[in-house]
């Protein structure tokens, strides 16, 4: 029989065995190849320099490029926040039917793949296009609108489960105390709303700064954000210094607001929660009811749009797009086909969702024990810590480090169709932990200490306490790594080859070629794709696990 | 100025919460509804401040309909079971958020706040959060918060149901005193009679929406209208039918009543009483030995006997009946009696 200290050392081994393994793939396919990048950056030719950084910092063009990330994005930002905050009020705040359709299609937007947004948003916009009479094809105002569409379901979700938790009757009592419904909005109200509303703009602001497919399908060459500029810089000029340069800026900033929103959330004091359903809505509602169904209304205006002109061709109706997937576009702008792509996106996206989730899993599974010494917790939280890094570094970052450091030894990947699941799977990882994580950690210890009292093993115990708390977690993160890895755009369009682009690659290709008929080709892929990611969203929404894209 | 509620529904999606309920709350008077839990009470209370829309009746107070009064114009301050401090303001700025609605000079507000936390015994704690009190310490602050403006009329909605015992005595006491000293019209929803006996001075009983009986606070409780009132109000039993004829045989002998309640000091032991019974149980307290005995004829009732003069278990004693401790219920509801001649 083992001493307990042998035990004791035995389960630690198991437990340093089993970090490991994540630790591992997370150094071979993000540290590694990020910090190849950075080094590219900094010993420009194997000395250290960073004189070409601070060259590249004091460029007009990268000012015009960092002031246009910033401008876009915090106007997005309040763009989103103005119209999304009544509409959170309205879908979680009051009670009436119809409601869960539209607390469902306003999340729609969301899950969408950007490049599919960034379509929809074109032919919406396009001298031809329904809206082409304002003149927006080519202007900033068509991103802005863009990142708006995109980011507005951010607000209504945050704000709006915040909302859901404060209890009604601390403003009934400052009503009872002689304030109008204006004042008690003012002085109990917002005031309670702030953290929440001050969340969800810093995680807008994020989203827009580092947006990718968005801007590069609607900025074109002419709008460029520090993403598009450093994926610009890479293919187009093949300038690696300056792009390395932006991208350890992004890093910095991006890692920094991480950092803050985490920090803040921390020192926001505890709510009361109280679990009551909302009220039917009263005549001074109106408006805020009006204002929402104009939301709504606005968010379906470029899908429908796209619907209706993917089933278009030469001013009748036809399904002439849709059969066109099965070709390689006029002037063979692709060199495989659409249907093919898509097949090869699903191979793809399963292939990222099951590494994901095992790595994201074992990393939840690691995090969610609570260990008794505090040099334990300290490690615990470092690699909790770490495998968020991938949200702080942009995909296109992400991309760019593969390209340049795993083709060659030790590890060339180069031929490899493992190369894009692989980095969809890095994407993928923080979301799937922040989606198990508090799940497994919300178990009571104790049922696992009973369990374990009453003679279960600890495969027995995972198997009785574990799983059937956290299947529902497991499977909603699978998805949602699925969905992810199907509209991927930023790093993929680094790694995918030309000869075996995934679908989201496939619909910038199209929409890069002139010509009407590709287009038209475009907009039915794009249909084509959210479709699937829609449907499997759907799925996912239905599993009801509430920690499903909390950020 | 009195409140009246005459013939006042509430209902939520189809389920009638408050079912045409009559309500006098006098100039003065602290008047408390008292009912379990799902009984309606706290959505009367509601719709008194205007939270709730009834479906039909009338809210007046004085001669004014309420009807279109919304809640920030009545002038009647609720107070919650938690007292529903403003989280993000310090005790002082909860205080005076009344005050300052009213536009009142900063000087005055900050007397008034050292006046309220004075009376409610908080003098000192301008500075805290909310965060940093006891619980009864935050009712305490809620409360100053409903009387700083002096308002029209207070509606409390379980004030100390939420605070552990020693402590819910003790504030029941005092706020007892504070509503008399403050002399606000006051109308109070528990579900606890001894919270209602000890703060209120009118009461009425509601159960499933309806206001069951109403009056002075001696007068409901020395005249229950029905067996589940009595038990409500306090009353350790009650006897009907052949046990209530034996017990009315003794002790009245000319009365009619069927049916009549016993508190828990009703019998007591006494080696001159008319009944006799067996001692079943006896736990004693410094106040006197409570005993579960059962009484030839009226089955096992409780008792108490003088600690001076313990009685076993197991021993047969002699028990006296004291009137001032039971209540006769008035003759079963018409509508059974209906029922019962269609037969």
């Amino acid at each position: 029989m083992a001493r307990p200290d042998h035990a004791l050392t035995a389960r630690r081994l198991g437990t340093a065995a089993l970090a490991a393994v994540p630790l591992a793939v997370l150094g071979a396919f993000f540290l590694y190849p990020v910090g190849g990048m950075i080094q590219r950056g900094f010993w420009p030719d194997g000395a250290f320099d960073p004189g070409g950084v601070l060259d590249v910092l004091t460029r007009d063009r990268v000012h015009r490029v960092l002031w246009f990330t910033v401008w876009t994005a915090g106007l997005s930002t309040i763009l989103a926040v103005v119209l999304g905050v009544p509409t959170a009020f309205v879908l979680h705040r009051l009670r009436f039917p119809g409601q869960r359709l539209l607390r469902t299609l306003i999340v729609v937007p969301f899950v969408l793949p950007t490049v599919v947004v960034g379509v929809a948003f074109r032919q919406l916009i396009a001298t031809s296009g329904p809206l082409g009479g304002l003149g927006l094809d080519g202007t900033p105002a068509a991103i802005v609108a863009a990142l708006v569409f995109f980011n507005v379901s951010v607000v209504v979700r945050t704000v709006g489960a915040f909302w859901e938790g404060i209890d009604r009757r601390t403003e009934e009592a400052a009503a009872t105390l002689g304030a109008s419904p204006a004042r008690v909005f003012l002085t109990v109200t917002l005031p309670a709303l702030a953290p929440a509303v001050a969340s969800a703009a810093s995680v807008v602001f994020l989203f827009c700064s580092t947006s990718f497919g968005i801007v590069l399908t609607l900025g074109g060459l002419r709008y460029a954000n520090v993403e598009t500029e450093i994926y610009l810089l890479t293919t187009q000029e093949l300038d690696l210094t300056s792009a390395a340069a932006l991208s350890v800026l992004q890093i910095v900033v991006v890692t920094g607001l991480l950092v803050a929103l985490h920090r803040a959330r921390r020192t926001a004091p505890p709510l009361a929660r109280a679990g009551e359903s909302g009220r039917s809505p009263r005549l001074r509602d109106l408006p805020l009811v009006g204002w929402t169904v104009v939301v709504v209304a606005l968010l379906m205006t470029p899908l429908l749009s796209l619907l209706v002109s993917s089933l278009r061709t030469d001013g009748g109706w036809s399904l002439a797009n849709y059969r066109a997937l099965q070709g390689t576009g006029a002037d063979n702008a692709l060199l495989d086909t659409a249907t093919h792509a898509l097949q090869r996106s699903f191979e793809v996206a399963v292939q990222a969702a099951g590494l994901a989730l095992v790595l994201g899993t074992i990393v939840a599974f690691l995090v969610s024990r609570r260990p008794r010494s505090a040099g334990v917790r300290r490690l615990s939280a470092t690699f909790d810590g770490v495998f968020m890094l991938p949200l702080g570094v942009s995909a296109v970052t992400l991309g760019f480090g593969f390209l340049i450091t795993l083709n060659r030894p030790p590890l060339d990947l180069r031929t490899s169709s493992l190369l894009v699941p692989i980095a969809q799977a890095m994407v993928a990882l923080p979301l799937v932990v922040r989606t198990v994580a508090p799940v497994l950690s919300s178990i009571d210890p104790r049922q696992r200490e009973a369990a374990a009292s009453l003679g279960a093993g600890p495969a027995r115990v995972l198997l009785a306490v574990d799983l059937p708390h956290a299947w529902r977690a497991l499977a909603a993160a699978a998805g949602f790594a699925f969905a992810v890895s199907l509209g991927e755009f930023g790093a993929t369009s680094f790694l995918a080859r030309d000869d075996t682009p995934t679908m989201p690659v496939v619909i910038y290709q199209l929409i890069s070629h002139p010509g009407s008929a590709n287009f038209g080709m475009a907009t039915a892929a794009a249909v084509v794709l959210a479709a699937a990611t829609g449907a499997v969203m759907l799925v996912v929404e239905r599993l009801r696990v509430g920690s499903v894209g909390a950020f | 100025m009195s409140l009246t509620v005459r013939d006042l529904t509430v209902a939520f999606d189809g389920t009638v919460a408050v079912d045409r309920v009559d309500l006098e709350v006098p100039a003065g008077s602290v008047t408390a509804v008292l009912g379990p839990s799902g009984s309606g009470k706290s959505t009367l209370l509601r719709a008194v401040a205007g939270l709730e829309s009834p479906a039909s009746g009338t809210i007046r107070y004085g001669d004014e309909d309420l009807a279109r009064v919304p809640t920030h114009r009545r002038g009647f301050a609720l107070m919650f079971q938690d007292g529903q401090l403003f989280p993000h303001q310090s005790v002082a700025r909860n205080i005076g958020y009344p005050l300052r609605l009213r536009r009142l000079p900063s000087a005055r507000i900050a007397d008034r706040i050292a006046e309220l936390l004075d009376l409610v015994g908080l003098a000192g704690f301008g500075d805290r959060t909310p965060a940093t009190l006891s619980g009864g310490e935050r009712q305490r602050v809620a409360l100053a918060r409903s009387l700083a403006v002096e308002p029209r009329m207070l509606l409390l909605d379980e004030p100390l149901s939420a605070l552990d015992r020693g402590l819910r005595e003790r504030l029941a006491t005092d706020l007892h005193d504070i509503l008399r000293r403050a002399g606000t019209t006051t109308l109070l929803v528990t579900h606890d009679h001894e919270e209602a006996f000890a703060i209120a001075d009118r009461m009425a009983v509601m159960r499933a929406g309806r206001i069951v009986q109403s009056g002075d606070l001696a007068e409901v409780w020395a005249h229950p209208t029905d067996a589940w009132a009595a038990r409500f109000l306090g009353y350790a039993g009650v006897l009907s039918g052949e046990q209530a004829a034996v017990l009315r045989a003794v002790i009245d002998p000319s009365g009619s009543w069927t049916e009549v309640a016993l508190r828990r000091s009703a019998l007591v032991v006494d080696p001159d009483g008319p009944l006799s019974g067996v001692v079943l149980a006896a736990r004693v307290s410094p106040e006197q030995t409570r005993l579960e005995v059962d009484v030839d004829g009226l089955g096992t009732i409780a008792a108490v006997a003088d600690p001076a003069r313990p009685a076993a278990v197991g021993e047969r004693v002699r028990l006296a009946v004291r009137t001032d401790r039971l209540a006769t219920l008035p003759e079963t509801q018409p509508s059974e009696f209906r029922h019962l001649s269609l037969e």
